[in-house]
């Protein structure tokens, strides 16, 4: 097999177009069941098998080019119109994928095709192909209407097509050979289109074009001049966007990512030096260099992101297996499938997100007839939704289906000796609920080959924390489950909140972080509370237990006038823990530890920040274990969602107006709170600015946006809220910051619509909730035009 | 055939690691302290972005601790599996080239900390050098 080393390119480029479009083939192929009649999606399942086929024969393939010739006429009559889908056919078509699938994986790893046998798939295709003939549809008249294909162009593009000419039964092909014959098909291209003559009016859905078929009339009169930019047979695109994107290595985007974190890191050491000396030059210098940088960072990071769609369109395919082989019906339902994340978190949720969906078919939702009798649509919905929330991204699989009962766990955790029954029944329902992750749990009354052998939902878990993620399940007997996971965007560079303790600093990836609590000397005697001697803190009527970061360190106690408290999150549990002092937030660039201190597993690694020292990384998942801190001391805001399947529950920052008046914002448009002597606010025209960060920052008065006209605060400072809008930061002037509410988003009523979204009860006073895109749009809406493009 | 050694003095003793384990000598570092690490661990290092962990070689070996503020020098070793770690010395020493006949195993009287080290003793003129085994000697288990 020498000549296939030679082909090595070209046999590795077919390979890697073909599993795209073999994916692209399975969701077409799924969603053509649901709607049999779609020209377009027939249209493009030939092609791509068209094309694999093609491909196949020309670089010797027989046993490939086999199978995909009978898949190929049959769907070329369900193209014609000459038979319908069933889902027979479309079970079969599915198998031949598979098969397809195994001689691509056969060819990648040996170089050849492989022994396997696909003759018994051949000829249920084949007998599908004439068993099916008696059942011609009478509808052909009427497709023509609307889809004029003729028959005679299937044939005939098959067999005119280059790819067909090709003789398919030659086993071996010289790269010479293959470099004429490629040639000769550029060549034989331009003739194409004049041979076939208008009457050929099918032949823009079947071959390399990249115009559909309502076009077909003006791509008749073309000449030899487009076949000059007609696409090569091997990059035939479905998808225009293929013209302009280049493939790339993942190991040197990963490089690129590694050089940019440590660019970032340069930058920030830079950016302090400057900031001390008094060399106008340099000053201007670091600013462009923290601005590049900083648009370097994200364009790297851009690279690296891609949709969700990447996992979720294997999807479809999986629950219409599943479900067929139940005798359930499911339907899949997909929202915010172009969320994009980080590439290797990507790889990383696939397995679990696989699982879930597993899990959400096999075990969640009933069976036709269960669901008939528990007064439900036969037809159980699946429903996926993405969503990018505070620098995270948020995946939710929510079935309708039959629920969890917590007394089923409390039982079997029971009968499996990891609970006592006291301890069981001590359990809130959430917390049962969540046993569901534990090791070796299952609920399957029954194994099924699907899942439910008791390897799964805790692995799921792991691998989901392992990415710095969290999962959380919520159910309610008889309406449903819903699994919410929490994954970062990103590994390599995070948001990181600096806080110290003794000599040292430690960075807490903001992912973590609610909010941060200060308390002067007096009210901290007040505040801090213990129980059974452990420290908790009232946070707005909730318990929060206290955990001091030097204990937790073994570094010796001291006394400090002012507690700081960082609130955090880690899984399902809030906790408070003690710092010495809080620095500041920064972007960290995660750099793993040496093996000698990998053991400690509160450190997540370590970076360097801007003056060239090191930070360590905590974990709060592990700082709450090892504080001992357990489901049952956190009474969570998140516990509080348990009875809603999907509650509009939103984090709310309160402020005050000028006079008085009460303003909600939501906090996840909140970047930052900072508070600026009056005499650094500086003014560009007619706008209020301060320096911030190193950029200019546009200020907003809250209280002539919404036109509040209170005495001024005579004050030495300023409050200001650096919120996130379009991408941009812009400050908004308050009178006072009040207070975080978590509340539910119900808003009472439309007051008033000048950037406002509406009115609500808010801690029994009513609030203004603010919309700040439109604040800040109807204020001034030249004003973010100064700010950095991008 | 012989190997380079590059040598330096811990507690007074001459000690050596194959040169080509050696990837650079530094002046005393700024250290960043890790609570909760085993003893042997001196801190981090950041070494031109590089967080390089720093063992205090006097306390892998079981010698007496440093005094504070006495003087020393690190000594950056790459190891087997691409990191980087660096060893607290007291005093860097010179590149011997030794005869490879002058080696012999550690003797039973060695303590078997040391002894779990070192692959063999030189008999140089003056004094005897104890040769490390860089893999080893970077190997620390922590127990947190």
């Amino acid at each position: 097999m020498d000549d296939i080393d030679d082909l090595d390119d070209i046999v590795e480029a077919f390979l890697v177009e073909s599993h795209e479009n073999l994916d692209q083939f399975d969701r077409d192929l799924v969603e053509l069941e649901r709607d049999p009649s779609s020209h377009e999606l027939l249209s493009s399942v030939f092609r791509t098998l068209h094309t694999i086929k093609g491909t196949s024969g020309f670089l010797g393939f027989a046993v490939l080019e086999s199978v995909t010739h009978v898949g190929e006429s049959l769907l070329s009559r369900l193209r014609d119109g000459e038979t319908t889908l069933s889902p027979r056919t479309t079970t079969v078509l599915l198998e031949m994928v598979d098969a397809v699938r195994a001689l691509l994986a056969q060819i990648e790893q040996t170089g050849s095709e492989g022994d396997d046998d696909y003759a018994a798939l051949v000829a249920r295709l084949t007998a599908i192909l004439d068993g099916d003939d008696t059942s011609t549809t009478t509808t052909t008249s009427a497709n023509d209407e609307l889809v004029p294909v003729p028959a005679a162009a299937t044939q005939q593009s098959v067999g005119a097509s280059p790819w067909g000419a090709a003789p398919p039964q030659n086993g071996l092909v010289h790269a010479d050979d293959l470099a004429i014959a490629l040639a000769e098909r550029e060549f034989a291209e331009p003739p194409q289109p004049a041979t076939r003559t208008s009457d050929d009016r099918g032949y823009g859905g079947v071959d390399g074009s990249t115009d559909n078929g309502a076009d077909d009339g003006t791509l008749r009169g073309v000449g030899p001049d487009t076949a000059v930019t007609a696409p090569t047979p091997r990059t035939e695109t479905r998808r225009p966007v293929a013209d302009s994107s280049i493939r790339v290595d993942v190991a040197l985007l990963d490089s690129l990512m590694n050089l940019v974190g440590e660019l970032v890191l340069t930058r920030n050491q830079m950016l302090q030096r400057a900031a001390t000396r008094e060399d106008v030059e340099l000053q201007r210098t670091t600013h462009r260099l923290n601005l590049i940088a900083g648009e370097l960072q994200e364009g790297v990071m851009k690279t690296r992101m891609q949709p969700i769609d990447h996992v979720w369109s294997k999807l479809p395919r999986v629950v219409r297996d599943l479900s067929v082989t139940l005798g359930k019906a499911v339907d899949l339902r997909m929202e915010g499938r172009h969320t994009e994340l980080d590439k290797t978190i990507l790889e990383a949720v696939r397995d679990p997100l696989t699982h879930l969906v597993r899990n959400a078919v096999d075990h969640g939702i009933e069976d036709c007839e269960r669901r008939r009798l528990a007064g439900k649509p036969e037809q159980g919905t699946l429903l996926l939704r993405a969503f990018h929330e505070g620098g995270q991204v948020n995946i939710e699989i929510a079935d309708d289906g039959a629920g969890i009962d917590p007394e089923k766990l409390r039982a079997k955790a029971v009968t499996r000796g990891m609970l006592t029954t006291e301890s069981a029944a001590a359990m809130s329902d959430r917390e049962a609920i969540n046993l569901i992750f534990s090791p070796g749990f299952s609920t399957a009354a029954a194994v099924t080959n699907v899942s439910g052998r008791g390897v799964g939902m805790d692995v799921v878990k792991t691998n989901i924390e392992k990415i710095g993620g969290s999962i959380d399940l919520t159910s309610v007997v008889g309406a449903g489950t819903t699994v919410r996971i929490r994954i970062p965007l990103t590994l390599a560079i995070i948001p990181a909140l600096v806080v110290s303790a003794a000599a040292n600093r430690y960075a807490i990836p903001q992912g973590n972080l609610l909010e941060l609590v200060r308390l002067e000397p007096e009210q901290a005697q007040a505040a801090i509370e213990t129980v059974h001697g452990t420290p908790v803190y009232r946070l707005r009527g909730r318990l929060l237990p206290l955990v001091h970061l030097r204990e937790q360190l073994e570094l010796p106690v001291a006394e400090h006038a002012t507690t700081y408290i960082a609130v955090l999150q880690a899984d399902d549990r809030q906790f408070g823990l003690i710092v010495d002092d809080i620095k500041d937030t920064e972007e960290i660039v995660v750099k793993p530890l040496g093996t000698q201190l990998r053991a400690i597993t509160l450190y997540a690694g370590a970076t360097i920040m801007g003056d060239g020292q090191i930070a360590l990384i905590l974990d709060a998942m592990a700082l709450a274990r090892r504080a001992g801190i357990t489901l049952e001391g956190a009474g969570t805001a998140s516990a509080a969602a348990a009875g809603a399947v999907s509650s509009a529950r939103a984090a709310l920052l309160v402020v005050a107006l000028g006079d008085g008046r009460r303003v909600a914002i939501p906090l996840d448009a909140v970047d930052r709170l900072e508070e600026f002597p009056a005499g650094r606010i500086e003014r560009v025209g007619s706008h209020e600015v301060v320096q911030y960060r190193g950029q200019i920052l546009p200020l907003l008065r809250l209280d002539d946006a919404l036109h509040a006209y209170g005495e001024g605060t005579a004050t030495g400072t300023t409050q200001v809220v650096v919120c996130r809008s379009d991408g941009r930061l812009v400050g908004i002037t308050v009178a006072a910051i009040l207070d975080i509410v978590e509340d539910e988003l119900a808003v009472r009523s439309h007051l008033d619509s000048g950037g406002r979204q509406g009115s609500a009860v808010i801690g029994q006073h009513v609030t203004e909730l603010v919309d700040i895109g439109s604040a800040v749009a109807t204020i001034n809406p030249e004003l973010l035009t100064p700010l950095r493009a991008g | 055939m012989s190997h380079q050694y590059c040598t330096f003095v811990l507690d007074g003793h001459l000690f050596g690691v194959p040169v080509s384990s050696v990837q650079e000598v530094l002046k005393p570092q700024a250290l960043t302290h890790v609570p909760l690490a085993p003893a042997e661990v001196a801190g981090l290092i950041n070494l031109r972005g590089q967080i390089v962990t720093t063992l205090e070689l006097r306390n892998r070996l079981g010698l007496p601790r440093r005094d504070p503020g006495s003087p020393s020098v690190n000594v950056v070793v790459r190891t087997g599996d691409g990191g980087t770690v660096s060893l607290v010395v007291d005093e860097i020493g010179d590149v011997l080239e030794p005869d490879e006949d002058t080696f012999e195993t550690p003797p039973e009287t060695v303590p078997a900390r040391i002894r779990a080290l070192v692959t063999g003793v030189c008999k140089l003129q003056e004094h005897l050098m104890l040769a490390l085994d860089t893999e080893r000697a970077v190997s620390v288990e922590s127990a947190a």
